[in-house]
């Protein structure tokens, strides 16, 4: 396969379990920058709890074990010396169900920016502008900036979500079944407004759908019980998977 | 055939069973209010206005001032409330949202248990040990004073405070912390700017109950308060005996002579109880309800 020189992430036997139940079991995977790579397979092959372990999301989660390592630029995630606050906002991270949280529209996207300790009112405006303009959202809710994020449309929401995360700046964004509760014009304007995104930023998806994944991917890595199955580029894996398991789910076969 | 008729003989039966059950005990309760009135409104009309808003009770004089009485309660609630409040509140988020799963499974029963206890217990306790603490730490002539009521008082709806909001806290979605660690948010961060606020209402909800727990409570305060209707206005009133509604009505009821006026003066007491409760439960509801029209958040 061909990946750029340099990969982004570097996901090297990483294996993980909760409580004894093994998820992961020695994953070796390298993400490239700029592009947008896919982890799909059926439910519980371990695509969540590998990008949960890429923002350290299961650092609070008790009883689980962790094996391997993760690096980002090169840098280990799991290093002592690594401050997780500061990590979470290079990796930013989307969920399957859009989430605002309590507050207007123009709260939600500054929440972590004023964390951040980002006071100044222009840069705010500014920074709320450019996040959700790269959401594709602007043009919806640019009038309705203080009105209460709840008051928002599913795909408004999920996309307000999206630009939560952008506000930050990431280099890396994590989207997990981002379009899941979507109807398909939201999910058409996800997709692209992560078309956009990938020029500037690392992106991995969860898809909700085969379709979806074959729609988005630059690179797929195919999971199956814990095990990365087969990881190459989009437009090879879903037309000639090497695997017959590959084969099989992109077919249809099984799911 | 037959059967299914049978099935809705049974039905029927158990139906209406539990309709004449439910429709009874609202009844009782209805009823309960209506005799409440009928001993306590004529007392309204007997006594002049300017004696029922004056600052003294004796009854044997026929002065029935109740100020000193609703301030009393008032004062003791609010200090216990400032006490319980921040306390329980905090508790809760510890038990909820820090302490890890052993330590939650030990103190969550915990707690409950601390609800049970008897408020005679209680009072006790604050008579022997708290009274003769407070006397000699901060050097009153007496430790039964409005401050050692407010103590026991905090520490009687803490229980009630941390539970439901506990629960509160337990009803926000895994996912709201997710989002919030997600935007490089620490965990504290997370828990003051996105936990709490999500469980805002049923924090209230916690809030108003832990007070109407702390209004109607009579005996440990009688024991602990000292009982003298005196007016808490002084700025160390907090540290001298006050006397609250409900202890009034306790201590005096029982010899009182049944269709005076002191009688029903005991009642209105217990009618202008009735009113601070059912505003803070009004109160607690609206805040429920209000939080069920905006929708979306739980």
């Amino acid at each position: 396969m061909s990946l750029p020189e340099e990969p982004k992430i570097r996901i090297q036997n990483v294996s993980y379990s909760y409580g004894g139940q093994p998820a992961l079991s020695s994953v070796t995977l390298d993400v490239p920058a700029n592009a947008i790579s896919v982890f799909f397979g059926p439910a519980g092959g371990g695509k969540t709890t590998l990008l949960r372990l890429i923002n350290r999301l299961n650092d609070l989660v008790e009883g689980t074990q962790m094996a391997g390592s993760i690096l980002l630029d090169g840098q280990d995630l799991y290093a002592p010396e690594v401050n997780v606050t500061e990590l979470r906002r290079r990796v930013g991270m989307v969920f399957a169900l859009p989430l605002p949280l309590p507050g207007t529209v123009r709260e939600n996207v500054l929440y972590g920016p004023q964390l951040a300790g980002v006071g100044d009112r222009t840069i705010q405006d500014e920074i709320l502008m450019r996040s959700l303009t790269q959401a594709a959202l602007w043009d919806e809710v640019k009038d309705r900036l203080d009105d209460p994020a709840v008051a928002l449309s599913g795909g408004q929401q999920q996309r307000l979500c999206i630009a939560r995360s952008l506000a930050l700046e990431p280099q890396v964004l994590l989207l997990d079944e981002p379009t899941s509760g979507l109807d398909p014009i939201s999910t058409a304007k996800v997709e692209n407004s992560l078309f956009q995104l990938k020029e500037n930023y690392t992106i991995i998806i969860v898809p909700h759908s085969v379709q979806q994944a074959a729609r988005v991917a630059d690179y797929a890595a195919f999971f199956l019980m814990g095990e990365l199955i087969e990881h190459r580029p989009g437009n090879e894996i879903f037309v000639t998977p090497h695997h017959q398991r590959t084969e099989d789910y992109v077919t249809g076969r099984f799911g | 055939m037959d059967e299914t008729r049978q099935t809705r003989g049974g039905e029927f039966l158990i139906e209406s069973f539990i309709r004449v059950i439910g429709v009874s005990s609202i009844g009782f309760v209805g009823l309960i209010f209506l005799f409440l009135l009928r001993e306590g409104i004529p007392f309204f009309f007997e006594v002049e206005p300017g004696n029922l808003l004056g600052t003294r009770w004796y009854p044997t004089f026929d002065l029935f001032g109740m100020l000193p009485l609703l301030l009393g309660s008032v004062l003791v609630t609010v200090i216990a409330m400032g006490i319980a409040l921040p306390l329980g509140v905090a508790t809760a988020i510890f038990v909820r949202e820090v302490a890890p799963n052993w330590a939650r499974e030990i103190l969550k029963p915990l707690i409950e248990v601390l609800a049970g206890i008897p408020s005679v217990v209680l009072g006790f306790f604050g008579m022997t040990l708290i009274a003769p603490l407070v006397r000699e730490t901060l050097g009153v002539p007496t430790g039964l004073t409005a401050f050692t009521g407010a103590l026991i008082l905090a520490y009687m709806a803490l229980p009630t405070i941390i539970s439901v909001a506990e629960d509160a806290l337990d009803a926000v979605p895994k996912s709201y912390r997710d989002a919030g660690l997600a935007m490089g948010a620490t965990q504290w961060q997370t828990i003051w700017r996105v936990v709490v606020p999500a469980a805002r209402s049923g924090i209230v909800t916690a809030m108003m109950l832990g007070m109407g727990r702390a209004i109607g409570e009579t005996m440990a305060v009688m024991m602990v308060t000292g009982n003298a209707a005196r007016m808490p206005l002084a700025l160390d009133s907090l540290f001298q005996p006050v006397r609250t509604m409900t202890a009034t009505v306790a201590a005096e009821m029982g010899e009182v002579a049944q269709g005076s006026t002191h009688y029903r003066a005991l009642f209105a007491i217990g009618i202008i109880l009735f009113l601070l409760t059912f505003v803070i439960n009004l109160a607690a509801a609206s805040t429920i309800f209000k939080k069920r029209r905006r929708g979306g958040l739980r």
